[in-house]
């Protein structure tokens, strides 16, 4: 049953990075989500500090608190200060990253967290933490309601917002001339990552998050043309890596969330080297190298 | 003195050299990987290192920092290598490729890490410790490995200095001259691997990149030049270091590399805001300086126009007498006199002004000047006379001399603008 239980959290994390992954792809904003599950750990300790408890919700508020302190914060650098944006993104989450690292030294007889805990995450211990009614039944592992909650809210965000997200995504000028906020989508987007952010977190680790964010949807990326079914794949992709890493961790005795990276990592590679257009091994080569730089002095 | 006390400790001295050197070899490389627009893969190289860490020590059975680092070399190249892979074969734009590389890296890195630990070798303690860096717990050994492999990188910098500078700054130059820029490129990505694989045991995976953007984005706000960029970030960085380590050492169990790094973003910040090529502040004090010159040249042009009109051109005229011609507020307009005056522009006393001679002079320029580019507008931009006074309102006053002469001999020194007024050239100039 505790198979069960891990594998369930996996796939539903795996489910959620997925689909929000394939927005931040089309934007070209990954590296934001890598920042974003970075920088919210001084969050997560404040929280801890001022309510004392591990619950989620303080935990996640904090968090929620520092992952729009990080996209404001680039932004800040990148407009106001003409950083430029990979610059940017780098100095915030580093240095929000090294304040949470100090927190975590400095409360350390206070505060029962470590930098290990929250980078790697222990899905293992999934199975340990259930959730008891009042009455006393078993109602499964706490961190599978959330997940499944959390899955809930970004399935219901990505459907009412497709046509939004959509179109900020692809085409920000038409956006902007039909009305549409690119900002209101851009900020949207990103609240609904730092959420699944926090919540995987105590899951599954950061590193982890950062995977599922990026791996499915760049493998679906590869496959297909069309946004819809590059969701679809995608989720499929991080549900089969949920359950690959999960078995292969098992054989091998290491980290679950270690075993489903390296899981997310295979799949990308199948996809890059057979994929049916553009697979390195199956595509006619339309141009090779020597030709591009051909290419490209032509053009110059 | 208390605060040098620490020196007489040796693991203090070495723990102090070999931060210094890490944040020197990690600075220099980062300026060449910030300007290249590359400031990220710094992160995802740090990240990518570990499996090769951990391979190593697997093979080896060692925790020698020469073995590890040779595997850390190893694995962080690959990922190097992968990324520009999937970059230049795929769809995929380079952030998402980063992103790939370091999470499915670090992933991998985590389970061979899970796998050294469950198989109970004894030597595997602190092995972990490659994650979050052990800056304070560096030994001698640590520090040979370092210093050899820095001077290594800065040898390398300091020799090919001015061919880095040309691909960083001019890639497409650099290729039609003839430069062999990917074997370059590549050894700039060789050198961003040793840097941060000669780092990452004192400072650990995460803060690593912080190494590497963070001196180079606060240098880049004092200067435009390389070499001076550089050295401003190795300054920044190494006094950053200094700083961190003796925080952590005099505040116990604190962590000597979030120290660093913090010490780092202050000087960035500060940076940003003060700092001297586009600081915050100092456009702001620019835009001022701009709008206080204006003010006074529009006083200037002022004066120059009541002259114009009576042909009295050094006549002393009432405050009153000037508002009516151009409606100045009075604060300004008593502010920009009184710096004319202690610039001797203008003479000023019993609320009256005058322009001196050299007064008269400067204002026949910006009038000159207006009304040249008005000319200009209407005759090369095809626009209408009553359309091109803002324009010129506007530019009139950074025009600068060299300017000023190409407008006269475009326009073959004409003598009225497109509204009939005179345009009078200064007798002192040819032409």
């Amino acid at each position: 049953m505790d198979d069960f239980w891990i594998i369930l959290t996996g796939a539903l994390v795996a489910s959620s990075c997925a689909l929000l992954g394939c927005f931040l792809l089309l934007r070209k904003m990954t590296m934001v989500g890598d920042a974003i599950s970075h920088a919210v750990l001084p969050g997560i300790v404040l929280a801890y500090l001022v309510a004392q408890t591990r619950a989620s919700l303080p935990m996640l508020i904090g968090a929620a608190l520092f992952g729009v302190l990080t996209t404001v914060l680039i932004e800040v650098l990148h407009k106001n200060g003409k950083l430029q944006v990979d610059a940017a993104i780098g100095v915030s989450f580093t240095w929000l990253f090294a304040i949470g690292v100090i927190l975590i030294t400095f409360f350390a007889d206070k505060v029962d967290l470590d930098q290990e805990c929250v980078l790697y995450g222990e899905i293992a211990y999934v199975p340990l933490d259930v959730w008891i009614s009042n009455n006393g039944s078993n109602l499964g592992p706490i961190s599978v309601w959330l997940m499944g909650a959390n899955l809930l809210i970004v399935l219901a965000f990505v459907l009412i917002g497709y046509k939004g997200l959509l179109i900020t995504s692809f085409d920000p000028m038409l956006a902007a001339t039909v009305g549409i906020s690119t900002a209101f989508w851009h900020y949207a987007l990103m609240s609904a990552v730092s959420l699944t952010t926090v919540l995987s977190f105590e899951s599954v680790g950061a590193i982890l998050v950062v995977a599922f964010l990026i791996g499915p949807a760049a493998t679906a990326y590869l496959l297909t043309e069309n946004l819809r079914k590059m969701l679809f794949i995608a989720v499929g992709a991080g549900i089969v890596a949920a359950v690959g890493g999960y078995l292969l961790a098992v054989a091998v005795d290491g980290s679950i969330a270690g075993a489903m990276a390296a899981c997310i990592g295979l799949e990308f590679m199948l996809a890059f080297l057979f994929a049916p257009q553009g697979g390195l091994l199956t595509a006619k080569q339309s141009f090779s190298k020597k030709d591009k730089q051909v290419v490209d002095l032509d053009f110059h | 003195m208390d605060f040098l006390s620490p020196l007489q400790d040796p693991n203090v001295r070495w723990v102090i050299i070999a931060v210094s050197l890490i944040c020197t070899s990690a600075s220099v490389v980062g300026c060449f990987t910030f300007l290249r627009k590359r400031a990220l893969i710094g992160d995802a190289i740090a990240h990518a290192i570990l499996p090769g860490i951990c391979l190593a020590f697997m093979i080896a059975q060692t925790k020698n920092p020469l073995i590890l680092l040779v595997g850390a070399f190893v694995s962080g190249w690959l990922g190097v290598l992968l990324i520009d892979l999937i970059v230049e074969r795929s769809k995929l734009k380079t952030d998402a490729a980063l992103g790939l590389v370091l999470s499915v890296f670090y992933g991998i890195g985590i389970l061979l890490l899970t796998i050294i630990q469950s198989s109970g070798n004894a030597a595997q303690s602190g092995l972990d410790k490659f994650l979050f860096g052990k800056a304070a717990a560096m030994d001698q050994q640590d520090v040979v490995v370092f210093t050899i492999f820095s001077a290594i990188l800065l040898i390398i910098v300091i020799a090919l200095f001015n061919t880095f500078k040309l691909i960083s700054f001019d890639r497409d130059f650099a290729l039609v001259k003839g430069f062999p820029v990917r074997k370059l490129e590549f050894l700039l990505s060789v050198l961003t691997v040793l840097a941060i694989a000669i780092g990452i045991q004192a400072v650990g995976v995460v803060l690593m990149a912080a190494f590497l953007i963070t001196p180079a984005a606060a240098a880049r706000y004092w200067t435009n030049k390389l070499g001076i960029m550089v050295i401003l970030a190795v300054l920044f960085s190494v006094a950053s270091g200094l700083l961190g380590t003796y925080v952590s050492y005099e505040i116990p169990r604190m962590p000597t590399g979030p120290w660093i790094v913090t010490v780092l973003t202050l000087f960035t910040f500060v940076s940003v805001m003060l700092g001297r090529r586009k600081g915050v502040l100092y456009n702001i004090l620019q835009r001022q300086r701009n709008e206080r010159k204006m003010l006074r040249e529009n006083i200037l042009k002022c004066l120059y126009h009541l002259g114009e009109d009576d042909g009295r051109f050094g006549q002393m005229r009432s405050f009153d007498e000037i508002q009516q011609k151009r409606a100045f507020e009075q604060a300004n307009l008593l502010k920009g006199l009184k710096k004319l005056k202690r610039r001797k522009l203008v003479k000023l006393y019993n609320q009256q002004a005058g322009l001196t001679e050299k007064g008269i002079e400067a204002g026949a320029r910006i009038t000159r000047i207006h009304r040249l580019w008005e000319l200009y507008l209407t005759q090369y931009m095809q626009l209408p006379a009553d359309h091109v006074h803002e324009d010129a309102e506007a530019i009139e006053h950074i025009i600068t001399p060299e300017l000023e002469q190409e407008l006269e001999s475009q326009l073959a020194y004409p003598l009225v603008d497109p509204h009939d007024r005179p345009i009078t050239y200064n007798p002192n100039q040819n032409g």
